[in-house]
């Protein structure tokens, strides 16, 4: 393949070492631009720059790009949707546009696109390695490394006049802006949180409200984790489901294949139940549901599967082939559904690494007890 | 509106050194859960217990004058990293949803 030939202008001499190959301009290698599902069909068409062609992107989401955010929120194939790292063109952008920073996974780059209509600005997109920024941020790979040296490779001091970067605020734990400054000339700006209120910061002359600068997790935003929540976990779930079906065969006269269909598919229901049941119930009841720390929200919950449990012992005592089994249930229940709720702290907007430790050194040691204790009930209830 | 979401009182590890801070404001401007307040052009922790580590105080001060032991609040990634008796990582290459 021959070599692209260098433009004088830009591109010069990347860091030593750097992870950035010469381009012929600022624009994403052509063959990088295409994530596993597809073309590239948000690009538009291309502008010329000092330093080359660079693609514009259109604004809106076409049909596909929904299809890819729902697919990745269901975690299928959510480590490769990417765009390529480089710079972007939408609209008509000048020498004074703004520059957009964001990282390559698709679904940042998308949600970032399409709150630009009607606006002339540059992206520079980051190697994020198909991280979102707030994630990247925190691992340090959306950071002032990757900043100054994609500012170098797609030669963006030739591209632009000014030198103001508009960094999403949730780049912040992986970003310095005054190392940014000192070692590209670059000045971050910080950006809103939210992408929607990027034409309201812009058109203010870059200044964020308050509430901009806050991140929430309303209800959309706490309903959009649970499909990846309950896909990561599920193979734990079918797992220890699926043992509580085979042990349930076990007896005082051997193994039986009718309690396996009786007593276990209804041990394995009710572990799936409590599992799925916290997995969903969680997240969208967060706000109401008593306490603070996550496990003790999840163990509340579990104690309202526990109401639903009791009730149909009561209407069905027939169900419940012994006491033990129902004072194992009793126990495994809320612990599993404390379990998942304590877990989902990888996921809020508002958890400190140094609260879940401190909930969790209460928390795990009751959750391990009650599970011992619950399954030896259960154990226990096949033999008597 | 619903109440806000508060997680555990007292346990965050946020430290503001009044005498190295510039008031330049950049820690009000990061910080994703409004903990700063600027006061007499200084800094001051006005809500620490909204603080969620992130560490984007501590890496935007020009100043050095904030400290936090930053990391992701995600039980799984606690949990793997007990499991595998290393420093805790948020795996989120693999299928764990921290980060999600």
């Amino acid at each position: 393949m021959e070599r692209p030939r260098r433009v004088t202008c830009c591109c010069s001499a990347p860091a030593k070492g750097a992870n950035v190959e010469a381009r012929p301009g600022p624009g994403p290698a052509e063959n990088e631009g295409t994530s596993h599902w597809g073309d590239r069909h948000w690009v538009e068409g291309s502008l010329g720059t000092p330093c080359g062609e660079v693609p514009r992107v259109s604004t809106a989401l076409r049909a596909a790009d929904r299809l890819g955010a729902w697919r990745v929120r269901w975690g299928i194939s959510r480590m490769r949707y990417t765009v390529a790292p480089g710079l972007y063109a939408v609209g008509r952008p000048t020498a004074d546009s703004p520059v957009l920073v964001s990282a390559n996974y698709k679904l940042s780059f998308d949600q970032l696109r399409s709150q630009l209509a009607g606006l002339d600005a540059w992206i520079l997109v980051l190697d994020t390695r198909g991280i979102n920024v707030w994630c990247a941020a925190g691992k340090g790979t959306f950071g002032t490394d990757e900043i100054v040296r994609r500012i170098e490779a797609v030669g963006l001091a030739e591209v632009v006049s000014h030198r103001v970067l508009v960094v999403p605020q949730l780049g912040g734990p992986g970003v310095a802006a005054h190392e940014v400054k000192r070692r590209s000339g670059f000045r971050v700006q910080y950006g809103p949180v939210r992408a929607q209120d990027l034409p309201a910061f812009l058109a203010a002359g870059m200044k964020a409200t308050p509430d901009m600068r806050r991140v929430r997790f309303r209800l959309r935003d706490r309903a959009a984790v649970v499909p990846v929540e309950l896909v990561w976990s599920a193979r734990y779930a079918l797992l220890i489901a699926a043992g509580f079906l085979l042990l349930a065969g076990l007896g005082p006269d051997g193994y039986s294949w009718t309690r396996l269909a009786g007593v276990g598919l209804r041990s394995a229901a009710m572990i799936l139940g409590a599992w799925a049941g916290s997995t969903v119930l969680t997240p969208v009841l967060l706000p109401w549901l008593p306490g603070r720390a996550l496990s003790a929200k999840g163990a509340w919950l579990g104690l309202v599967f526990l109401l639903g449990i009791l009730a149909s012992a009561w209407l069905h005592p027939a169900v419940w082939d012994t006491w033990f089994s129902l004072a194992a249930w009793c126990l495994l229940v809320p612990t599993v559904a404390s379990f998942m709720a304590m877990n989902f702290t990888g996921a809020t907007t508002y958890t400190s690494l140094s609260g879940v430790r401190r909930e969790m050194r209460v928390a795990v040691p009751l959750q391990a007890a009650a599970a011992v204790v619950g399954v030896a009930l259960w154990l226990i209830g096949r033999f008597v | 509106m619903m109440a806000e979401l508060r997680y555990l009182p007292d346990v965050v590890t946020l430290r503001l050194d009044d005498a190295k801070c510039t008031g330049c404001g950049m820690c009000l401007s990061v910080c994703p859960h409004a903990v700063f307040e600027l006061e007499n052009g200084r800094a001051r922790i006005a809500d620490r217990d909204a603080c969620m580590e992130c560490g984007a105080c501590a890496r935007n001060c020009p100043a050095e004058a904030l400290s936090v032991r930053s990391g992701v609040g995600c039980a799984t990634s606690v949990i793997i990293g007990a499991l595998r008796r290393s420093q805790r990582d948020c795996d989120c290459s693999g299928s764990s949803p921290c980060c999600g």
